[in-house]
């Protein structure tokens, strides 16, 4: 997977760099992968935004299709043309040494500027898994720099497929707490869980009791799992004069099984009629509320 | 007016400076590294403070919609610590190709020892091989003669004076080095340096071609507003206004762009990338919508009792 990969970004890199530069990323990643020391490896990767610019990668429809047909859910939507070229790099150079290959990630970590963490950490779902590279990624999300923790925490497929429990609700925790978004968290859905629920009813409450706001897309993990006055905390979301909180609420409550949350739900018809034919959505409350903070780039 | 900050020690200050500068007019601020008050002893200390300043501080910069700029180096102090010395001279080509860095510096001399004579002159060929600008602290004491010999060493290394930034510089040394072709910049920083009446005078006298203004701002009493109030300073007593851009935005901006990382793009039209990564925008850039700042004089009162 990890070498079927570098050649998919290798590809998409030819085709979007003039001749000159696709010959220079093409000789540098020949002297990395030949090259006995680490000397290489860290002039190119510090080379290739000065040499192959930082403008956005842009992938198309075809171009994403074909990443999901080398790994699942693989999504580098996000990714600018120096990020995919520093990963394309990474994935060789896992390919060609897989033993020492964690090592030299905590040590490119170690010496990292933004726009290299934000690479590195991009990419780790297509680097060969390890218990050493796992504990990297732990001290990535300790980060304070959103960008590096959403650099894990978004559009990454790595934390569904390998997070515990713990250091998944923790996450998405994290997420929350530094104002950051859930949507983009790949299998949000499928990872969600009661102690998480639990958490995050909790966090609410802390903010409620702080006269703070509260996102209502953190309502998306405690639905399927509200129980006993969860129900309650979903009803007074639901009540709440703010669209996106009211729509937040009542989609938690469609997706609880505890007959309460129904007799609630009926309520509500006209949003629950949008509910039901797809116009309320978690998605569509997150993009939402993103314009109504106006931060939306 | 937009003012770049050519030499701040953002490490040591806190978000009430950089919300301070960014309401005063400050898009760009380039750290230095340096000394940070008390001796490192250790390599490790170094690298976690080169990391620091290419990464978080860059990155705490950007939240206030400054730009962070900074240039990686042996100071003169630790360069008398030759073990430590030795270990940092190996690292530094790591952090020199960075993204945000714009030069090695700050680099010189302080007692003007025999160690820090080896250290300046290694670094000065790490500089002329990786083509970067840069930047040179004068020392404080026996200022005169260590400015003048710090250009000697730099022309015996055959290094280019368009690509060295000479600081510290006071109304005793200016003459020479922009008579030897230099750049030489002007530390705003209250009673061991400049002035900024004294600042106005130079330019008064010298006019703007290849002078800049900085503030040294650091872990000692200085002013981080020192760009912005030498610039007011220079326009109410008659500096013309482009003199007064030159000085205090673009000369910075012409000499330490020779990089290739620094682009006025940056701030005015930055990367998609960084637009959703680490650069929030400025809000005066913006015309004034939703304030990134709160009023700093408001916040900062201890009658204002309310904390949210």
């Amino acid at each position: 997977m990890t070498s079927t990969a570098a050649a998919l970004l290798e590809q998409w890199l030819e085709r979007r760099l003039n001749d000159e530069h696709q010959d220079w990323f093409q000789s540098r990643l020949h002297k990395v992968l030949t090259s006995n020391s680490d000397r290489e490896l860290h002039i190119t990767l510090g080379l290739i935004p000065r040499k192959l610019g930082r403008t956005d990668l842009n992938p198309t429809a075809t171009e994403l299709a074909d990443a999901n047909s080398v790994l699942p859910d693989w999504n580098p939507t996000g990714w600018s043309i120096d990020t995919a070229a520093r990963i394309a790099v990474l994935c060789r150079l896992a390919e060609k040494d897989p033993a020492t290959f964690s090592d030299t990630i905590i040590d490119l970590c170690r010496n990292a500027d933004l726009a290299e963490s934000i690479a590195l950490y991009s990419g780790v779902a297509l680097y060969p898994h390890s218990e050493k590279l796992s504990r990297q990624i732990g001290e990535g999300l300790r980060t304070n720099m959103r960008a590096v923790f959403e650099a894990i925490a978004h559009h990454n497929l790595y934390p569904a497929i390998h997070f515990d429990e713990n250091r998944w609700n923790h996450m998405v925790l994290k997420a929350l707490f530094i104002d950051s978004t859930l949507s983009p968290i790949q299998g949000l859905d499928k990872r969600a869980n009661a102690e998480l629920a639990t958490i995050l009813r909790d966090y609410a409450h802390e903010r409620w009791a702080a006269g703070r706001v509260v996102t209502a897309e953190l309502w998306r993990c405690v639905g399927p799992f509200a129980k006993g006055s969860m129900i309650e905390d979903l009803q007074r979301v639901a009540e709440s004069n703010v669209l996106t909180e009211h729509q937040a609420g009542v989609l938690a409550l469609t997706q609880c099984s505890d007959p309460r949350a129904a007799a609630i739900v009926e309520r509500y018809p006209e949003t629950a009629a949008s509910i039901a034919n797809g116009a309320i959505t978690w998605d569509a409350i997150a993009e939402q509320q993103l314009q109504d903070s106006g931060t939306s780039a | 007016m937009m003012f770049i900050d050519p030499h701040a020690h953002m490490i040591s200050r806190t978000t009430d400076d950089y919300e301070a500068m960014a309401a005063a007019g400050v898009v760009a601020v380039i750290e230095p590294a340096f000394w940070v008050g008390q001796p490192r002893t250790h390599v490790g200390t170094y690298i976690d403070y080169l990391s620091a300043i290419i990464g978080f501080e860059r990155f705490r910069a950007g939240q206030f919609g400054i730009r962070h700029y900074c240039t990686v180096g042996l100071n003169s102090k630790e360069a008398n610590n030759e073990e430590l010395a030795e270990a940092v001279m190996e690292i530094l080509p790591r952090f020199a190709l960075k993204e945000g860095v714009v030069g090695i510096g700050e680099i010189g001399y302080d007692e003007q020892t025999e160690l820090e004579d080896k250290y300046f002159r290694l670094q000065l060929e790490l500089a002329k091989e990786l083509d970067l600008p840069v930047m040179i602290h004068t020392p404080h004491r026996d200022k005169k003669r260590g400015t003048t010999k710090s250009m000697d060493v730099c022309e015996e290394h055959g290094m280019d004076p368009t690509k060295i930034i000479v600081d510290h510089n006071n109304e005793e040394t200016v003459r020479e080095v922009l008579d030897r072709g230099y750049w030489a910049a002007f530390s705003i920083y209250p009673s061991t340096k400049m002035g900024n009446a004294r600042m106005v005078d130079i330019l008064a006298e010298y006019g703007a071609e290849r002078i800049m203004v900085d503030s040294a701002c650091d872990w000692g009493i200085s002013e981080p507003l020192g760009v912005a109030k030498t610039a007011k300073l220079a326009l109410e007593r008659g500096i013309p206004q482009e003199h007064v851009r030159l000085v205090c935005y673009q000369n910075a901006l012409s000499a330490y762009g020779q990089s290739g990382q620094m682009q006025e793009d940056d701030w005015l039209n930055p990367a998609a990338i960084d637009q959703r990564t680490v650069y929030e925008g400025n809000s005066i850039l913006r015309g004034g919508r939703e304030p990134l700042v709160q009023d700093s004089a408001v916040k900062r009162n201890a009658g204002n009792l309310i904390i949210e």
